[in-house]
């Protein structure tokens, strides 16, 4: 039995009601508890500000094509590297951290759950792989339906429950935690080198549209009861003008879920809300589609918000890679897979003074600034798309500052400066607010209960930070704000030390959580059997070989659902 | 006694870089009596498995080998390793993910390098993938879509012998029905079997494969060619191939050492990459390189998500340094840099340089591995061990960096320790040794 008390922090627990409240916080084995003995380890908090640990809802940091990335840029890694002791192991940066590395530096940050947000079926148990070589964190992953053959069949024929089955048998071979979508159709079209434009294009070969696949997985996400929304990357992404797509895809939901619930998530808005009709007016869409998520519960989105660096974009969405890759020149990595996706990669530097560049860090902080209900948006760079996670810090200056956005602003490009409405938004976000969008809230969104707060009986995942929310302004101080963030006093994973002044202390191994939606058994008897008849016509590889086993994962955390079919 | 009969299917073949997964195997009273599905390769390695090995761990006593007990041949490896100033880690491509992963662990405790079998076939390949990027895909993708496919300085047909038949050429796929939906086409010095199978056989001149890459790239981008004839060529003929791959709606180059490892090394490779690449602002093309042993990519796949770099890791300053020339596996040896060797499933003194066994002679060598080989004659630890897809399972990664789990399918002589179990006590004793300097 290990005891712990963090003591007399500023606690912020949004889940709770607590703001900023003076509280003790006891713990158990690992759990949240009322209280502890005497004989518990004090953490002395006084002065500081305690948190649920961080849960990341949408970061790159494993699998194929995070892989990929690394194999395409040692020149990403030599300038920031992570030593060998006999706690930790070494590793390198910068854009697209070594697994190991990758652990450290999000427990560094205070987070304690991280969600790889993309990974092609065939390829998950290369995730799974890497997952578990990531320490400290819990995570899990989602793989990416939409440009399948077997969903686009079954939704064309109208099979929606048996479309629901498939997926349910998908989730539990790939241990997969939720539904991704990425430019459903499109990818499918880019595996021909060819493009799908807006909701009405149909996908080649198969006689579907976007608009019916984002609705025929909606449909089938709620049929399975699958603890998070559709988690959608849009069709369109980059392209000039698609804020329009953005609107017309989260509408394109409306009313499927019924009691105000969130049925879909948008994930990195920032990429797809554009206006304009050329790249010399492009502009930001963030009101229209602030607007839109203001009038509508439905919707959920993240930030995914770009810093000024040197990064490397990957997705699934290949098209737009080889558009970025035609765009900067850049050296660019193309990989599709068989039946299900595609990828692709291509290092990119976010620049001040390029006017597009500029437009895109406006976009992502009116989104958070204009969007009321900070339950609704998280924060998130879509790592290492937009940036590093390790940049957070910087983003939440942003956020609580309206001196620091000036300060950044003032170095923008000019024009884009001026087209922006960023100047005139005066909104600050405070503690709570901050601490919904990076873990109270995203913890809600993907149902994890026992996360995103610290109530009793929730996991002892904490965050604690060297900041004292009663002196310091982090309108004006945002820089104590930064500092204070990028280095956790203490970070808690699982009642357990892991973080001291920012260095690792300890480093277990985190949990795999997905989902096992249960299907009534003849029906799931009747679609693994039309399965098993195309497999082999459909893959190179065997359908027992294709399945992965729960064996394979370090850590396995199930999570039971009942579907509704 | 009764003998017990099984049949196994949908066995993966841990051979070449293809890993067929459809090999049905019969086991009978606990020995692999015979094997379908597979290839000729396949069925030697799967039947006679069990032929020439020994046993017994073995270590060097007064210039003899002589057999030891497993904790003797452990601890003497941890000593060997533990007080080597800088060891090197070779090998890999013929074991599991975990054993690569227990190696890596392994070369940080002892500040070594890490380098992989890729550092002698497809290292090239990866530097000009550092270069240029790669557009490629899985192989499910040619079996479907291609219908036009080139294999360059690559003869499948003895490397990869079911690769044609799988993959490529003679599989069929959604939107391909038949080999006539596909034109296939071989650029090699010599006819080679693979080259009978093709639609057209382009004979280059050795070490002149950059020249000829060029010439297509040009004629892709619509540049003249100023010469008639180019890598023994005639420049109609490389038009009309330009045209072809132009023209198709799918294409895939094939490439193997017979492009990485002669003249021009990873510039031929630069040149590939970009010429797919341009290729596709016309049509669809990809290109993907026929890595050889089955689980070489899966060593480059863990170097890479363990410390960034996919092979020639040096860990010795504490953190993964990589450069190709000064941290790959022949070159450190060469220099006679490294104090002590780790080879793992792997065999450098019979195709290595020869000033590299003169230099692993000096030192000493711990080798783990199934078979006897000209590395363990030179050893002084000698390590025998179980064979990843027959007796023993664990992760590898196709040649097209798709994750499979290999299961065995007999169990292993008694006493016998995996490449993993192993490896994980001589990390633990290195521990042991280390934290207590």
């Amino acid at each position: 039995m290990t005891e712990l008390l963090i003591r007399n922090g500023f606690v912020y627990d949004p889940l709770n009601g607590i703001e900023g409240e003076k509280a003790d916080i006891s713990i158990r084995d690992g759990k949240v508890v009322e209280s502890v003995g005497s004989g518990a380890t004090v953490i002395d908090a006084n002065g500081m500000i305690v948190m649920p640990g961080g849960v990341d809802i949408h970061s790159h940091i494993a699998g194929s094509k995070v892989n990929a990335g690394r194999i395409l840029r040692p020149e990403d890694h030599e300038k920031d590297v992570e030593r060998h002791t006999s706690i930790t192991r070494a590793g390198t940066g910068h854009s697209i951290p070594s697994t190991f590395t990758t652990g450290y530096r999000y427990a560094r940050l205070g987070y304690t759950t991280v969600f790889e947000p993309a990974t092609p079926l065939l390829k998950t148990r290369h995730t799974h792989e890497e997952l578990n070589d990531t320490p400290i964190v819990d995570k899990g992953c989602f793989p990416l339906f939409g440009n399948d053959w077997h969903t686009m069949e079954y939704l064309q024929q109208g099979r929606l429950e048996e479309c629901a089955a498939y997926i349910a048998w998908m989730l539990r071979a790939t241990k997969g935690y939720a539904i991704k979508v990425v430019n459903p159709g499109g990818v499918e079209a880019w595996r021909w080198g060819r493009y799908l434009v807006g909701l009405e294009d149909k996908v080649p070969n198969f006689d579907i549209t976007p608009r019916e696949i984002i609705r025929g997985v909606c449909k089938a996400n709620q049929l399975l009861h699958l603890p998070h929304t559709i988690h959608v990357h849009t069709n369109d992404l980059a392209k000039i003008g698609n804020y329009q797509t953005t609107i017309d895809t989260m509408d394109n939901v409306r009313g499927l879920g019924g009691d105000n619930k969130p049925v879909i998530h948008i994930t990195h808005v920032q990429f797809t809300g554009r206006t304009g009709s050329a790249w010399h007016n492009i502009g930001s869409g963030a009101p229209e589609i602030a607007d839109y998520v203001n009038k509508h519960d439905h919707v959920t989105v993240d930030m995914g918000q770009i810093v000024f660096m040197d990064t490397t974009t990957m997705t699934a969405d290949g098209g737009f890679q080889y558009m970025l890759y035609q765009l900067s020149g850049n050296k660019w990595m193309n990989f599709d897979v068989e039946v299900e996706t595609g990828a692709g990669i291509v290092p990119y530097r976010y620049r001040r003074n390029n006017y597009v560049n500029a437009i895109q860090w406006g976009i992502g902080l009116e989104l958070a600034l204009l969007i009321k209900d900070p339950w609704r948006i998280y924060l998130t760079t879509d790592h290492p798309n937009g940036g590093t996670f390790t940049k957070y810090p910087k983003i939440i200056s942003w956020l609580m500052s309206r001196k620091a956005r000036e300060k950044s602003m003032a170095r923008i490009n000019s024009i884009a400066r001026n087209k922006l409405d960023l100047p005139d938004i005066d909104r600050e976000y405070t503690f709570s607010e901050i601490a919904i969008v990076t873990r109270a809230g995203t913890a809600k969104a993907l149902a994890l209960k026992q996360k995103g707060h610290l109530g009793v009986g929730a996991d002892a995942d904490v965050a604690v930070y060297n900041l004292n929310p009663t002196k310091v302004d982090p309108s004006k101080e945002y820089r104590l704000v930064r500092r204070a963030l990028k280095k956790a006093a203490f970070t808690i994973k699982d009642g357990r030390i892991v973080v001291k002044n920012g260095e690792i202390v300890e480093a277990p191994t985190g949990r795999t959580y997905w989902v096992d939606s249960k299907v009534s058994e003849g029906l799931m008897h009747k679609v693994e059997s039309e399965i098993r008849d195309t497999f082999t016509d459909y893959y190179t590889l065997q359908m027992d070989n294709y399945a992965m086993d729960d064996s394979e994962l370090v850590r396995s955390s199930r999570v039971n659902v009942k579907a509704e079919i | 006694m009764t003998l017990s009969k099984k049949i196994i299917p949908n066995v993966i073949c841990t051979f070449c870089g293809a890993t067929c997964d459809d090999l049905e195997v019969t086991v009978e009273d606990g020995k692999v009596q015979t094997l379908r599905g597979g290839c000729s390769t396949s069925l030697n390695k799967f039947v006679n498995y069990n032929v020439e090995r020994h046993l017994t761990p073995l270590v060097k006593k007064d210039g003899k080998l002589e057999e030891t007990s497993y904790e003797d041949a452990i601890a003497r490896s941890a000593g060997i390793l533990a007080n080597a100033k800088y060891p090197i880690l070779y090998g890999w491509s013929s074991t599991s993910n975990e054993a690569s992963r227990a190696g890596l662990e392994l070369a940080e405790w002892v500040g070594g390098v890490m380098d992989n079998t890729t550092t002698v076939c497809h290292g090239p390949t990866l530097l000009g993938v550092h270069d240029i990027g790669e557009v490629s895909a899985s192989l499910g993708e040619i079996r479907q879509r291609a219908d036009m496919i080139i294999y360059w300085g690559s003869n499948p047909v003895h490397s990869h012998p079911h690769h044609v038949m799988r993959y490529s050429a003679l599989s069929k796929g959604r939107f391909r029905s038949s080999r006539k939906d596909r034109t296939m086409v071989v650029v090699d010095v010599r006819k080679t079997d693979t080259a009978k199978l093709a639609d057209q056989f382009i004979q280059i001149e050795p070490n002149s494969d950059y020249e000829l890459m060029c010439a297509l790239r040009m004629a892709v981008r619509g540049d003249e060619l100023e010469q008639d004839i180019i890598a023994g060529v005639p420049a109609e003929r490389i038009e009309e191939l330009a045209d072809l791959m132009i023209s198709c709606q799918f294409g895939v180059i094939f490439f193997g050492v017979g492009l990485t490892m002669t003249q021009g090394k990873h510039r031929n490779i630069d040149v590939a990459l970009s010429l797919v690449r341009d290729l596709n602002s016309r049509t669809k093309f990809i290109i993907m390189p026929m890595r050889g042993w089955y689980n070489v990519a899966g060593a480059n796949q863990v170097s890479a998500w363990v410390t960034g770099y996919p092979y020639a890791v040096d860990l010795s300053q504490g953190y993964p340094r990589y450069n190709p020339g000064d941290t790959t596996a022949v070159d450190v040896l060469v220099r006679g840099d490294c104090d002590a060797a780790l080879v793992v499933a792997s065999d450098p003194v019979s195709n290595f340089p020869v000033e590299v066994t003169r230099h692993l002679a000096k030192i000493p060598v711990i080798t783990i591995d199934p078979h006897p080989s000209a590395t363990s004659l030179i050893s002084e630890v000698v390590f025998p061990t179980t064979i990843v897809g027959i007796e023993t399972g664990g992760g590898i990664y196709r040649m097209d960096g798709v994750a499979m789990v290999t299961k065995p399918v007999v169990s292993p002589p008694p006493g016998l320790h995996s490449d993993v179990e192993i490896l994980q006590d001589i990390l633990t004793h290195v521990k042991k040794l280390k934290m207590g300097q």
